[in-house]
């Protein structure tokens, strides 16, 4: 761990934060991606079989 | 081949699905590198202090929130102009990544500011931009929700893109425009004089490449979520029909 000095929370509240938002957002399109897919993969196997 | 064979949504979804996990692991591996180095190997500015750290989030999220809107400007116009909808989709796709990307840039510019100008906040010309430029972000995702008919959605977003971007403008040239605020100037110039020192410059270049790769990576996941809701949405109405 680096020396932060009198900054430490700030510089490491600006890291949580972006991480934070950046990996929940990430996590989310790759979850709504895979929710979409099993979805129109149901539908058009629903379709094919009449 | 043209270019514009990606139109076509099975082509598109092909070659994201070629390219996706490359341009991923690229972009995880670019930021990785680019944030340990700036984080653990630079040394504290003589002014700043520690804080300079936040440049390798701060810069390449500002930078990234004005490059997504101007993304999403070129696709509407496309929209526009040639009737593709998955140009369309692409420009709905990139707003949620441009506005968390945007929000990054307030907050850690927030976080940056409350030690060094003594205030969270202050109406800037370059943050009163970028606060704007968030809100038409919102407002293009709010009117995309609101919108039923997507081919009428697409045209009025498409409108929004092109007024919000006199905002993305501003964003990025309010310090050239107004000479005034608390604000420096660019962390980044084709003038050597006015960039960062080297020590900082090499990290930050790297870390932007991260923050590129990922909103490209983003996009073509995203852009492929919406052309595959976009048909099942299809088909559903068809089975609803009968």
């Amino acid at each position: 761990m680096p020396e932060l000095g009198k900054y430490a929370a700030t510089v490491l509240s600006a890291y949580g934060v972006s991480l934070i938002l950046l990996a929940g957002f990430v996590l989310l399109s790759m979850w709504q991606s895979r929710r979409i897919k099993r979805k129109l993969d149901d539908a058009e196997a629903r379709r094919r079989n009449g | 081949m043209s270019f514009w064979e990606y139109a076509n949504p099975r082509k598109f979804i092909a070659t994201a699905d070629a390219l996706l996990p490359w341009i991923a692991g690229l972009a995880a591996a670019a930021l990785l590198t680019g944030l340990v180095w700036g984080f653990f190997f630079t040394p504290e500015d003589y002014r700043q202090g520690s804080t300079v750290k936040i440049i390798y989030l701060h810069v390449p999220a500002a930078m990234m929130a004005i490059n997504a809107w101007a993304m999403m400007l070129v696709t509407s116009l496309v929209w526009l102009i040639r009737r593709h909808h998955v140009s369309a989709l692409a420009a709905k796709a990139a707003a949620p990544i441009g506005v968390t990307f945007t929000l990054i840039a307030l907050l850690t510019g927030a976080i940056w500011g409350q030690p060094m100008w003594g205030t969270w906040w202050a109406w800037d010309p370059r943050l009163t931009s970028f606060l704007i430029l968030f809100l038409f972000y919102l407002g293009y995702m709010a009117l995309w929700a609101a919108i039923e008919d997507p081919d009428t959605a697409a045209d009025l977003t498409s409108v929004l893109c092109l007024v919000g971007s006199v905002f993305a403008l501003l964003s990025r040239y309010a310090v050239n425009f107004w000479n005034q605020g608390l604000h420096q100037g660019a962390s980044l110039s084709l003038d050597k004089e006015e960039n960062v020192a080297d020590v900082f410059y090499f990290p930050l270049l790297v870390a932007i490449a991260g923050f590129i790769l990922l909103f490209v990576a983003l996009v073509l996941m995203r852009t492929r979520t919406e052309i595959r809701a976009r048909r099942l949405h299809a088909i559903e109405m068809r089975e609803r029909l009968g």
